[in-house]
């Protein structure tokens, strides 16, 4: 095929194919970015949207395909070529080293040989020209994501590219640090650059980008003018069928009803001289609701849930109780006794050991709750009953996998954590804390996940889920608490909660809640 | 006043192979590669390096030859561990047992014969200056070569881009991969400049400290060199201190078992070690700058899918 002659497309992709194995994780991708244009690439995880943006990039090489640069024919070999065609990238897992400095991080993506100290005065100036503060003295370690996206951005705009990749940037904003880069983006296309715009939200698809490319299972199934489209007609085009809508019964008399976790003035130094500690934290979760804890990442969450779950036993017993009763001194195994359950954020190595069975796992983390079940006489292993409970966890969450008993690590991510989820439900827990219930799960399955956790409450338990998806926090919870540097808000009901009274007090605007410490444009 | 001198100066010596190494396997690490083979690797510097000034009859080539062995001696570590992306910390043993015992098969015939010695610096009127003079100018090339090192291995780590680009590698490959740098190629060039600096210390033995070959002459000082580097939190000027530290400890200890003072040898024979580790500790005490300075992807191997 020929490239097109007019000109007036930067970028075009002709059958753009890139195997691992036997996954096809592109197949013959097609794709025209326009000049100053804002281009959606829209795809659930795992449909090849980052697979194809590291072939354009670069950093992986495609088993077949053209890449056509304003008309020409190209091979991108490695980054340093990218960059010097024109395209700049902001990654979705940062790129950055945590132990040097902003203007650091900035000065190893130029190629130029100018001292650091005049990369730093550039990268300040430009950054405030965009309403981006930056500081190029501060440590990449010691600042927030938002923080650390502005100095890829920054680092992006001063290698002057034509064309902006922008691998699911808003997965780590809050709302308002969201619109600020909105307002970015559409100056950079009034500049006259194309953006290449990655996302699974479709919402702000269908609020800046001017046109969409939908990819499904590694193929090219549709293009749009997303500002025509609605958000359902979108997301079937991008799941492949209707998605379920999750129902929320409302919850009846929980002000009364009986408290089952309890946490109270729970503190914790940091770990690491990166890390955040926990301040003065207060919650209570009733027997029947759903509380969500939203907030940027790593504003504490990670340290929180390892306090509640037990992975990190407090001095202070009374500062976790579980059933009216302190749980603070004891480690998971014994919180579990009393009737909680926990599902962390990483799942293998957390959530599940990668290189075990499904059933092995399943004992790993029930051999204590469930002993009379799975362990007979002598310490001797019940593998029939173990088997058997796997199995009736793998129908009930409809869990997909190539054997009857495969190991953790064969899973998908969202099949394994489908199963892992539904390990805890298996037993109805009275207390179920989940951090990330549905990161890097499939629309289908989240919905499922969802919809299991709020039965679980309605049934009587107490359920704290912390998740970074507002979206999901606004489908599930009763009421919203927000965690900003490593203090919790009060719980807003629902009824109160809106996006924008979340994504404030997730920037930190709250009495009480330490101010941001970079200064604001 | 000459004893002092004296004592002084043999301290230089001491020092000199353990901060030869310990630099060399500092600019390694903080690429990102943990190299357990120095101590291997010096002693084939030190058997490279005292046949070929034995051959020649001239220390300046057994110099050269101990370097070069050093870096050939890695090089088979690089190929293992970068290009087929063997266990670094299994590979470097190996290496250590390798070096120790091919040295051995290497060496038996020099075994016992002198050795050439290379010469102190002597310049007219300066070296002759009392006390100064021969602490500034008159030791063996190495220690003049091993102070320079110290200072332009800080100075490119610190301050030149290459340097910078080598840091960011040991604090994470995957982002350095992402932003198109070579880390490859800079670990090949960072593990061959380790095992010529290994060499070198090897060569420092048979050609400065004691001019002759004696099996396992090394006796355990790469693997001092390895803790140096750690205890100094990848900071050359800490590992100069610890070196110096290390090397004072170590005569005072020989002196003090040498006048006879009634504390057991062992105790004495271990007091460097236990001097060297508590003052490192003491001024690594910072968190947050150790933190910092550790190469954050020290040892793990990397693969870039393609």
């Amino acid at each position: 095929m020929s490239a097109n002659q007019d000109g007036a497309n930067l970028l075009e992709v002709r059958g753009l194919t890139k195997t691992f194995g036997t996954l096809t994780a592109c197949d013959h991708i097609d794709l025209n970015v326009a000049k100053g244009e804002i281009h959606a690439l829209l795809g659930e995880n795992g449909a090849g949207k980052s697979t194809l943006v590291k072939m354009l990039f670069g950093t992986l090489e495609p088993n077949s395909g053209e890449i056509f640069w304003n008309g020409q024919a190209v091979t991108i070999t490695n980054p340093g070529f990218a960059k010097k065609l024109g395209i700049g990238m902001v990654f979705q897992h940062f790129s950055l080293f945590e132990a040097l400095t902003a203007a650091e991080n900035i000065a190893l993506s130029l190629d130029d040989g100018s001292p650091i100290s005049t990369i730093a005065a550039k990268a300040r100036a430009l950054s405030y020209s965009y309403g981006l503060p930056l500081d190029p003295q501060s440590l990449v370690g010691d600042l927030s994501v938002g923080e650390r996206q502005r100095i890829e951005i920054i680092r992006c705009l001063l290698q002057t590219p034509q064309l902006i990749i922008l691998d699911e940037p808003t997965s780590v904003l809050t709302p308002q640090e969201a619109d600020k880069l909105f307002e970015t983006l559409e100056r950079l296309r009034s500049e006259g650059k194309s953006i290449l715009y990655i996302s699974h939200r479709l919402e702000e698809v269908k609020r800046i980008c001017d046109r969409a490319t939908v990819l499904r299972h590694g193929k090219v199934v549709g293009h749009c003018n997303p500002r025509k489209e609605t958000a359902s007609s979108l997301a079937r085009m991008m799941v492949g069928n209707d998605v379920p809508t999750v129902v929320r019964a409302p919850a009846e008399g929980i002000e009364t009803a009986q408290p089952l976790l309890e946490i109270r003035a729970l503190s914790r130094k940091p770990a690491t001289p990166f890390s955040i500690p926990l301040r003065n934290i207060n919650l209570t979760v009733r027997a029947g609701e759903v509380i969500g804890i939203a907030g940027v990442a790593g504003n504490g969450q990670g340290e929180f849930f390892e306090s509640v779950s037990g992975e990190v036993p407090q001095q202070d017993a009374a500062s976790v109780r579980i059933r009216g009763k302190d749980a603070g001194g004891l480690s998971i195994t014994g919180r579990r006794l009393m009737g909680a359950a926990f599902v962390p954020e990483e799942r293998l190595g957390h959530g599940a050991a990668p290189r075990m069975k499904l059933s092995e796992n399943l004992l790993l983390s029930r051999h204590a709750t469930d002993g009379k079940v799975f362990v007979g006489a002598g310490g001797m292993v019940k593998s029939d009953a173990i088997y058997a409970a796997a199995q009736r966890i793998i129908k009930a969450m409809d869990v997909r996998k190539s054997a009857p008993d495969p190991e953790a690590a064969a899973l998908s991510g969202g099949n394994l954590q489908k199963f892992i989820v539904g390990r805890e439900l298996d037993r109805r827990p009275s207390v179920m804390v989940v951090n990330q219930p549905t990161w890097g799960v499939d629309a289908g399955a989240a919905a499922h996940i969802r919809q299991t956790l709020i039965e679980l409450a309605r049934c009587g338990s107490a359920v704290l889920v912390i998740s970074q998806d507002l979206d999901e926090l606004f489908e599930i919870s009763d009421a919203i608490a927000v965690m900003h540097n490593g203090e919790l808000s009060k719980p807003l009901p629902i009824a109160e909660a809106t996006f924008e009274k979340i994504g404030l007090l997730m920037g930190g605007a709250e009495p009480g809640h330490a101010e941001h410490a970079l200064e604001t444009s | 006043m000459d004893i002092t001198v004296n004592i002084l100066l043999t301290i230089a010596t001491a020092a000199t192979p353990l901060l030869i190494a310990a630099i060399g396997e500092l600019v390694v690490e903080r690429s990102g590669v943990l190299n357990l083979g120095v101590e291997g690797m010096m002693i084939m510097g030190a058997v490279g390096g005292f046949s070929a000034g034995y051959l020649t009859g001239s220390p300046w080539i057994g110099l050269l030859a101990a370097i070069a062995m050093g870096a050939v001696f890695s090089l088979l570590f690089a190929i293992m561990t970068l290009s087929l992306a063997t266990n670094q910390v299994a590979t470097g043993l190996s290496l250590t047992l390798l070096g120790l015992g091919l040295s051995g098969m290497m060496g038996t015939s020099f075994v016992g014969q002198p050795g050439a010695r290379l010469p102190n610096l002597d310049i007219p009127g300066l070296t002759a200056i009392p006390v100064i003079g021969r602490l500034l100018f008159g030791q063996d090339p190495i220690f003049y070569i091993s102070i320079a090192l110290t200072a332009g291995v800080m100075w490119f780590l610190f301050k030149t881009r290459t340097g910078l680009t080598l840091r960011s590698i040991g604090d994470s490959h995957t982002s350095a991969h992402a932003l198109g740098i070579q880390v490859i190629r800079y670990r090949y060039l960072s593990v061959i400049f380790g095992g010529a600096c290994a060499g070198l210390a090897g060569g420092h033995l048979s050609l400065v400290y004691t001019p002759q070959w004696v099996e396992n002459m090394t006796a355990g000082r790469g693997w001092i060199a390895l803790a140096l580097v750690v205890f100094a939190s990848w900071r050359p000027w800490r590992v100069l201190a610890g070196a110096y530290i290390f090397g004072a400890v170590w005569i005072g200890q020989l002196h003090a078992q040498a006048f006879g003072i009634p504390v057991p040898s062992q105790l004495l024979s271990s007091l460097p070690y236990l001097a060297t580790i508590v003052v490192l500790v003491l001024i690594s005490r910072n968190k947050r700058l150790t933190m910092m300075n550790t190469p954050a992807s020290l040892g793990q191997p990397f693969v870039p899918d393609r």
